[in-house]
């Protein structure tokens, strides 16, 4: 996993809540067995036309927030399927964050398991990060991992978010779970042991 | 100290609790299917790690296999290798495999409980947010990405923040025609899709406990749809009736000591839960969805809601211009051409009953096309034994083989762009079902009588 530090960057305002997974890479296209390419699929039903042409009103086709590395999103973003292929969609696509008031369960360990950091603000943040992002497509904002904020143009104040410790620790440093808990096989072996309710 | 049921279990399976409130959390069993496993194998060669318990992983096809012909060769390429890939992993890495033709393959979440691998005060995962199927069982079982598989198959263990615990209470007599799948509708349609997230979930009450396995089944099925990590169900005498002799239920004198263990299993009485609801569930009505998403749900008689400005307008109106509806609007006398009867939340024989007894003698529509997918070989070959082939396919319904089929269309069954399918699936959303398809969720037997019908009705007025 590549190490998440800080990142300034424009944003991609897609104000809709409830952003399922099956938007951010429909199904046909789980087809592959490598995390690589999901990309180019990237949102592909409201992105392209069925014959393939780019839909000139969705937003990731709008030539202004070209190249911006996060997501500004409505609440509830990632929700339905587990696919982890969302979170490499949104990787490839070249997304570091995605901002939104809440996430799906599943989707918010997937993209922290990719590297992707969902970062969550109240709604009302969210709201005025929509209006920020109206007035100028190009408003960048600062996200520092470490210091666990956001800093947005022409607000007086940071913006603090959460993060669970451990997980901060693991993007800092480009670390998974796996090797953490591979460490703890002494204490894995020993609870299988004492396993009473297996039959 | 008072404990919940959700409690029980999962204290039983903490390895230890590490800096920060996380949990080395253990792992008894773990599905595999073909779409969300092949990175995780890779990694783990990538890593020189390999399968840590081989024998807790049972793997099959299903998600993305054809219902037709499943004797010859898939056709698509992409979907044949991604079988194959599942069949090269088992075979290197000595994971038990129910592949296409094999006598136990089916969905995932069909196969495991009956087969008698999911049972009461396990913890079950797979790589398919659905697998809170299984809680019906009074198990924690709960969906995990792609890299968390790769985790339980190198450690059997994942690093979990412990869910909130909800108890949602339903309690009264369902009416005639009401079912578990209308049931679930509702607990969605009244927290909306997100109004569970954080949460496991136990159902609770006389209306639960009055639901069959299978429909027990579906209730928690559908928890993911409003979030929750998970559903949980207490065992009882219907489940232990229900695993009794199931080919890896435990046998003999583990019988009854498993048992014994599984009636320890309830939520104690002054346990306390972080959220708790309750319903009536004599008010619930066949439900049916309008929109895009499991929570946007109404009783088939009533009429689609008028939304009042408010930060979720956006995303109603796109949802209502994608599915060609209008506020206010009435559903009944819609026409209707496509009625998909599977999935893992209703394949399972009682679904093929109820929608057998309901045609039996009748006809489709001529203008619908009705398509019923079993949930795995052995509801095949049951509902062959009983005849249900026959009346299904004397009523103009074409009995396929078993998979995901056009739940999420992965295969070849998909509904075409604009036309609309009455559904016993779990998701209504955007393509899900095919490129511009538009899903109506509901009851096997709201779709047998759609699917009869033509169009949407009251089936109150249908029902003997």
């Amino acid at each position: 996993m590549e190490k998440f530090q800080t990142l300034r960057s424009g944003v991609v305002p897609l104000p809709i809540e409830n952003v399922d997974t099956d938007q951010i890479i429909p199904a046909r296209f789980l087809k592959a067995t490598t995390r690589e390419g999901f990309g180019a699929n990237l949102f592909a039903d409201w992105r392209y036309t069925s014959d393939g042409q780019p839909k000139p009103d969705f937003v990731l086709n709008d030539a202004r927030y070209l190249g911006h590395q996060i997501l500004l999103a409505g609440k509830n973003f990632g929700c339905g399927s587990s696919r982890e292929h969302a979170a490499w969609a949104l990787y490839d696509a070249g997304f570091r964050v995605v901002i939104s008031s809440y996430f799906a369960d599943i989707f918010r360990g997937n993209a922290l398991n990719t590297g992707l950091l969902p970062l969550q603000v109240s709604d009302e943040v969210l709201q005025g990060l929509f209006e920020v992002v109206a007035q100028d497509p190009q408003a960048a904002l600062t996200v520092d991992l470490q210091a666990q904020t956001l800093t947005v143009p022409g607000w007086a104040e940071v913006i603090h978010f959460e993060l669970d410790p451990y997980k901060k620790e693991c993007l800092i440093n480009g670390y998974d779970d796996i090797d953490f808990l591979i460490s703890q096989e002494a204490a894995i072996t020993a609870f299988e042991q004492q396993r009473s309710w297996v039959f | 100290m008072a404990k919940t049921l959700f409690d029980k279990i999962w204290d039983a399976h903490v390895v230890r609790e590490v800096a920060g409130g996380l949990t080395v959390f253990y792992i008894d069993r773990h599905l595999i299917h073909e779409v969300t496993s092949p990175q995780a194998f890779d990694e783990l060669t990538a890593r020189g790690l390999t399968l840590r318990r081989p024998e807790q992983i049972v793997a099959t096809a299903d998600h993305n296999v054809p219902t037709r012909h499943q004797d010859q060769p898939i056709q698509d390429p992409l979907s044949r290798s991604q079988v194959d890939k599942l069949t090269e992993n088992c075979a290197k890495f000595g994971v038990e495999l129910y592949g296409l033709g094999h006598q136990y393959q089916g969905i995932v979440h069909v196969i495991g409980p009956e087969l008698g691998i999911t049972q009461p005060g396990l913890t079950m995962v797979c790589g398919d947010s659905h697998t809170s199927t299984h809680g019906a069982f009074g198990t924690i079982a709960f969906g995990i990405g792609t890299s968390q598989v790769t985790q339980v198959m190198a450690s059997q263990c994942l690093l979990l923040d412990k869910p909130k615990r909800m108890r949602i209470t339903l309690d009264g007599d369902l009416r005639p025609g009401v079912t578990a799948k209308d049931l679930i509708l509702y607990v969605i349609f009244q927290l909306g899709t997100g109004g569970a997230t954080g949460y496991f979930v136990e159902y609770a009450g006389s209306a639960i406990r009055g639901l069959s396995m299978e429909g027990r089944m579906t209730v928690c099925n559908m928890s993911i749809e409003m979030g929750a990590r998970g559903g949980l169900i207490a065992p009882d005498a219907t489940t232990f009736d229900y695993l009794k002799g199931r080919r890896f239920a435990p046998q003999g004198e583990n019988w009854d000591r498993a048992v014994a263990y599984w009636q320890t299993l309830y939520s104690d009485e002054d346990a306390v839960f972080d959220a708790k609801l309750q319903f009536d569930a004599s008010a619930i009505q066949p439900m049916i969805t309008y929109g895009t998403n499991p929570g946007m749900g109404i009783p088939l008689s009533a009429s689609i809601p008028v939304l009042n400005g408010g930060s979720e307008a956006t995303s109603f109106d796109k949802s209502l211009r994608y599915m060609g509806f209008q506020p206010g609007e009435s559903l009944l006398g819609k026409e209707i051409n496509y009625v998909f009867i599977g999935s893992c939340t209703n394949s399972r024989i009682e679904d093929l009953r109820t929608v057998a007894a309901y045609v039996r003698g009748k006809q489709k529509a001529a203008h619908v096309e009705a398509i019923i997918v079993p949930g795995s070989k052995q509801v095949e070959q049951q509902a062959i034994a009983e005849g249900l082939d026959k009346v299904l396919a004397e009523a103009g319904f074409e009995l396929r083989e078993p998979g995901c089929s056009a739940c999420l269309a992965m295969n070849d069954d998909k509904i075409p762009a604009g036309a609309y399918c009455v559904s016993t699936s779990n998701r209504n959303f955007e393509g899900r079902q095919g490129p511009g398809a538009r899903t109506l969720l509901a009851s096997p037997l709201v779709a047998a009588i759609t699917a009869v019908e033509g169009r949407l009705v009251d089936i109150t007025q249908y029902l003997n």
